[in-house]
Formats: C-alpha cells, sequence, structure tokens
C-alpha cells in the first residue's frame, strides 16, 4: 500500500486535489486580465506574512507606536524591507483587486449562475477595506491620525445613534490609545477572515466554474477533450497549464511591485504619504486630510453631496450606497449576453465612461475641495450612479453581436 | 480595447493642470550626494553642534554614524557632548518643559524631516539659507521657506545678517521677492552654502538610513527576476505547446 493510499483513505488529499487542481477544467482562452486573482492571493499572504513579523516589534501603544515603526525600519535586522513590502502591499492590493473587479466587469463574470460567486468577492472588498482603514491607523502618523478621525467622524453624521455609535467604535471621545488598540487587535483578526472568504470564493468558482473572456459556459458546450471524455471540450486542467501560466504572471508582478518596494517605496506620496512622517498630534489639524489613493474616489463622492436638511448624512449615504450598489450588479445587467465582446456601443460607452469618472473621482479625493472640482465631483458622482442604476435600461436597449459556440481566441 | 484606453487617457489630460498652484516657494536644488561620506560626517558634525542643542533626532543612534566611515571612537570623542553612550538614541538635553516655556511650542524632532518636508533635502538646503531680518518675530528674524517659524537663525554667526525685498500685491499681501546679505558673517556664501547642503545631505541619510542599501540589493532582485521572468515564460511556452 502506498503512503498516497494510505493518506487517501483517512484525507481526501488526491481528491481535492483533483477536483481542484489537476483535474479541475478552466476555460483555456484565459487572458491577461486573469491574472489577478491569484496575484490578489499572493499579495494576501504576502500582507499576512509580514504583518506577523512587523507585529513581533509593533507596539500598539499611542506614544510608542510612532517610535516602534521607526524601530522596525532602522533597529530590526530587514525590518525595513518587511515594512515597506506591507505597506506597499497595501496599495498592491487594492490595485490587483480592482483590477480583478473590472475584470468581472469586463466579461460579465457576476452574472448567473455566478452571483454569490461575485457577493462573495464583494464582501472580501468590504473586508480588505476594513482591514486596510485600521492599518493605516497604527503607523500612528499625522495622516494615520487625522484620516481616521475623518471617517470615523462619517458615522457621527447619522442621525439619533451617530455620536453613540462614533464613541462606540473609537472607544474613546476622540481617537486615542484605546481607539488604537482595538483596530491593532482587529487588523490582526480580519485578514484570516479574509483568508476564510478567499477559500469560500474559490469553492464558489468550482462549484459554478470560470468564465472566460467570451462569457460562453464552456459546461454546456460540447465534452470529451485530451484528459477527459466527460470534461469540457474548451476545457484544459488548471493544473499544469494555468499554474505555469500564473507562475509567469506572479514573477511579472513582482518586478512591478519590488521595484517600487527597493526604488520608490513612497510611491512619490501616494503609498506612504509624507505627512505620515510625523506623529499623531490631536492638537494640530494638518490643513489639508485626503484618505489613501484607493479610498479617493469614494472620499470624493462623500464630499460631493451637499448637506441639506440641516444634516451632512447624504453624503455618508452616497458613500455607502456607491459600495454596495456593486452589490447588485448581478441582477442591473439585462444584457442578453456576458462579456463586453459581444456587448454593443451603448455599454462599451458606459463602461468607458465608468473607468473614467472613477478615476477622475480619485484624483478628486486627494485634492482639497474647490468650486470647479466639487462641481465635476458632483458630475462624476451622478454618472457612478447611472453606469449602475441605468443599466437595466441601457443593457436591455443595447445592440448585441452573436455569441460563438465554442471560445476564440 | 486599444481604442479605448487611447480615448480614456486623452479625456484625463485636463487633469494634469488641476493641481497646479498653491505650493508655496520655490526650492534651491541642494543636489546633495549620499555617498559623499565627508559631506555626511560634517553635516552630522555641524549637527551635534549647532542643532541638537535643541532638537532631537530620537530614531537615530550615534552608532550608525559608523555607516559613513566613522569609528565607534571617533563618534564617542567628536560628536557626543553629553553623557550619552555610543550605542543610544540622539536626544536632545532640552527638556520638553522648557521647550514649551522658551519657544511656546514643543521642538520638533529632526529625524525625519527630510522625509517629511515637501522636497526632502532642497527644502532643508533652501531653508537655512532663507532666514531674513524680521523685527516683528520674537527672535527677530523670519524665513521665506517657513514663514513665522518659531526658532532663531542659529547658523546666523556663519551666515551673516539677510535683509529681505518685501513687495505687497493687491490684496495686500506680502511676498519676499529677494534676499540679500547685508553684515556677513564668518564663512563665505560658498562656504555657508556648504554647510547647508552638508546639514541637508546627514539629514537625508538620518531619514531613511537604509536608502543605498535597499537600491543596491533591488538591482540584484531585478536581475534576478528579469531572468526568471524569462525561465518562467520559457516554462509556460513549453507547457501550453499542445493546448489548440
Amino acid at each position: 500500500m502506498s503512503f498516497m493510499t494510505w493518506i487517501d483513505e483517512r484525507f481526501p488529499a488526491t481528491k481535492v486535489w483533483n477536483e481542484h487542481l489537476a483535474q479541475y477544467y478552466a476555460p483555456k482562452n484565459f487572458n491577461f486580465w486573469y491574472f489577478f486573482g491569484s496575484l490578489a492571493m499572493l499579495v494576501l499572504v504576502n500582507q499576512i506574512v509580514t504583518g506577523i513579523w512587523l507585529a513581533m516589534a509593533y507596539k500598539p501603544d499611542a506614544t510608542l507606536a510612532f517610535a516602534s515603526v521607526e524601530y522596525i525600519m532602522r533597529d530590526v535586522e530587514w525590518g525595513w524591507l518587511i515594512r515597506y513590502l506591507h505597506s506597499t502591499g497595501a496599495s498592491a492590493f487594492f490595485v490587483v483587486v480592482y483590477l480583478h473587479m473590472f475584470r468581472g466587469l469586463m466579461y460579465g463574470s457576476y452574472r448567473k449562475p455566478r452571483e454569490l460567486l461575485w457577493i462573495i468577492g464583494m464582501i472580501i472588498y468590504v473586508a480588505m477595506m476594513a482591514t486596510a482603514f485600521m492599518g493605516y491607523l497604527l503607523p500612528w502618523g499625522q495622516m494615520s491620525y487625522w484620516g481616521a478621525q475623518v471617517i470615523i467622524n462619517l458615522f457621527q453624521a447619522i442621525p439619533v445613534i451617530g455620536d453613540d455609535l462614533s464613541v462606540w467604535i473609537r472607544g474613546d471621545f476622540v481617537i486615542s490609545d484605546a481607539t488604537l488598540n482595538r483596530f491593532f487587535a482587529l487588523h490582526f483578526l480580519l485578514p484570516f477572515i479574509l483568508a476564510a472568504l478567499v477559500f469560500v470564493h474559490i469553492v464558489a468558482l468550482h462549484k459554478v466554474g470560470s468564465n472566460n473572456p467570451d462569457g460562453i459556459e464552456i459546461k454546456k458546450g460540447p465534452k470529451g477533450n485530451r484528459w477527459s471524455d466527460t470534461a469540457p471540450a474548451d476545457g484544459i486542467p488548471f493544473h499544469p497549464y494555468y499554474s505555469v501560466k500564473d507562475i509567469a504572471g506572479v514573477i511579472g508582478f513582482l518586478i512591478i511591485f519590488l521595484a517600487i518596494v527597493f526604488f520608490a517605496p513612497e510611491f512619490g506620496g501616494y503609498f506612504l504619504e509624507a505627512p505620515n512622517f510625523e506623529p499623531a498630534n490631536p492638537l494640530k489639524t494638518p490643513e489639508h486630510i485626503a484618505p489613501v489613493w484607493y479610498f479617493t474616489p469614494f472620499y470624493a463622492i462623500l464630499r460631493a453631496v451637499p448637506s441639506f436638511a440641516g444634516t451632512q448624512v447624504w453624503g455618508v449615504i452616497a458613500m455607502f450606497a456607491s459600495i454596495i450598489v456593486l452589490f447588485f450588479l448581478p441582477w442591473l445587467d439585462k444584457s442578453p449576453v456576458k462579456s463586453i465582446r459581444y456587448k454593443g456601443p451603448i455599454f462599451k460607452a458606459m463602461i468607458a465612461m465608468f473607468v473614467l469618472v472613477f478615476i477622475v473621482l480619485g484624483y478628486l479625493g486627494m485634492m482639497p475641495p474647490s468650486p470647479v472640482a466639487t462641481l465635476v465631483a458632483q458630475i462624476c458622482t451622478i454618472l457612478y450612479f447611472v453606469f449602475f442604476l441605468a443599466m437595466p435600461i441601457y443593457s436591455k436597449m443595447d445592440t448585441t453581436k452573436p455569441v460563438p459556440e465554442r471560445v476564440t481566441k | 480595447m486599444k481604442k479605448l484606453i487611447a480615448i480614456l487617457s486623452l479625456a484625463l489630460l485636463p487633469l494634469t493642470g488641476f493641481s497646479s498652484g498653491g505650493g508655496g516657494v520655490h526650492l534651491e536644488s541642494a543636489d546633495i550626494d549620499l555617498t559623499d561620506e565627508a559631506a555626511l560626517q560634517r553635516g552630522a558634525k555641524y549637527f551635534v553642534n549647532y542643532c541638537q542643542g535643541c532638537h532631537s533626532m530620537k530614531y537615530f543612534r550615534y552608532e550608525n554614524m559608523q555607516d559613513f566611515g566613522l569609528t565607534k571612537g571617533q563618534i564617542e570623542q567628536n560628536l557626543i557632548f553629553g553623557d550619552h553612550k555610543v550605542g543610544e538614541l540622539m536626544t536632545t538635553g532640552m527638556s520638553a518643559l522648557d521647550a514649551e516655556a522658551w519657544f511656546a511650542t514643543a521642538v520638533p524632532d529632526l529625524t525625519l524631516t527630510a522625509r517629511l518636508k515637501h522636497g526632502g533635502a532642497d527644502w532643508i538646503y533652501t531653508y537655512l539659507k532663507s532666514f531674513y531680518v524680521d523685527e516683528s518675530r520674537p527672535f527677530g528674524v523670519n524665513n521665506v521657506v517657513f514663514p513665522n517659524v518659531g526658532m532663531p537663525h542659529v547658523l546666523m554667526e556663519l551666515q551673516g545678517v539677510q535683509e529681505a525685498t518685501i513687495e505687497t500685491d493687491e490684496h495686500g499681501n506680502n511676498h519676499v521677492t529677494g534676499l540679500k546679505l547685508v553684515k556677513p558673517g564668518r564663512m563665505s556664501a560658498e562656504e555657508y552654502d556648504g554647510v547647508a547642503r552638508d546639514l541637508a545631505t546627514f539629514m537625508a541619510h538620518v531619514a531613511e538610513p537604509m536608502k543605498l542599501e535597499r537600491q543596491r540589493l533591488g538591482i540584484w532582485v531585478m536581475l534576478f527576476l528579469l531572468v526568471f521572468f524569462v525561465v518562467s515564460i520559457l516554462l509556460k511556452k513549453e507547457f501550453w505547446k499542445d493546448v489548440h
């Protein structure tokens, strides 16, 4: 009896390997956009590993936190590299996840039967934002402090419970040691929840099978390929084909990622903001507070909505709505086809507009407000919601091209 | 797809003009060289003599000056004035309470100034050269780069006294349009520029002491990855030969 037989009688090792890798048939026409799922997992692992090592020297204490980060940078062996991998990794995580989500948007990967897959992905995205937000407080720099202050104050705008809620989140009347301590605890916990959610995301993916740039269900197509008579004809085993391809993707990603880590870790002030090289000072408000780049599109939406009826809650509602609306995407798209390849000019124009609006909002969210900027942000906010809320109409009236039977190159 | 990207990038062009305006004064280029050990050593000397009386560098250890060619003995004998040990952090002798009493504000730590200030070493260099006489200020001087700065011009004995040409614009705001040396100090203008440059170099080093090391390592990491990238692509091509 071989070793693997002994194992397999007690734990389904070979079965799991086959079902999820060696005999998991993925469409053979994945393109460049399909690298970002595996890259997101890579970055998550990077964040967890570097994060655990940072936690070994970091002090979650308002009087010690800032100095402990500099201690890591200077006195801990390779501490600077671990920290830069972590700080650059945070931004890289959002880059790859935004591209991963955009891939889904282009090829209709959220459409039936992948609605749950998309929703689990959205939960991952929200958990990721919470993790990043809490992690950003930990260096206890000026921007850490005031950025958190601004975001937590948002909850104050909620009628009736707002004040109590924000105190409950902070554990104090202002951002303080209590806030730092709990943010550290949650920042340590959430990545493991993220990892569990990623597992669920992959379980859901392997149940329904991967979509592809043509938006064709390969499981509904003809059967039989070189490896199996019952597998989809357009499928190839994930391992070794995509495992080998993803290795090339990983190296390509690492070239860019590590070039930033080694040659431009601040990335022009976008990944490490200059004001954060000064310790948090609750008595000195910086002249300009801006969240890190990956939150700025939503921050711009928040600022674009004027307060009326005596409350600022509308901006907060708009900001949260701009994220929540993404959850409903599977039911907003009424097009008879999935992929942008077979959709008509209206959808293409709308998605181009959406990308533009998202980038412009991201840019405006970093800038200090001005009358012109606010007006542009208001227009962009409207267009952002138009893209989603008008989708049931324009996706239905748009012309489509015939979808081929089999996947194309 | 390519057309789409082209249209998108054109549409984004107007954004580039958005951020101009503001930002303040023009900074002179300090043209620092982090590999210049002599400049770093001189910068350290000026710092402990002129700055450390009030300003700490509390995240930097004296012994790390070994990075630019000094021995522990040299550091102990020439650069430590108090009862500090060579392995200790470069704190200042002035207490926070005294600082509050004398300057009405906390005196900032200078370890990370080169990373905090927009312009980095250039900011420090220009700042050190931009003090001018202003009798309305508590210490009799003001600074072009850091208006209403709360400290005296400590290097005045070296640089001398500068006066500013001030113009008032239509909104009634004063702008410094030029600085003129009215009373020379112990150094010539060129020598003083050297002092400012050495201090900027030292402070840039202290702000990120591992900068040269990370760049040196980065080259090897990139070379390794590029080779590995070629191998991984060849591997992929080999495996994918039979996929049609």
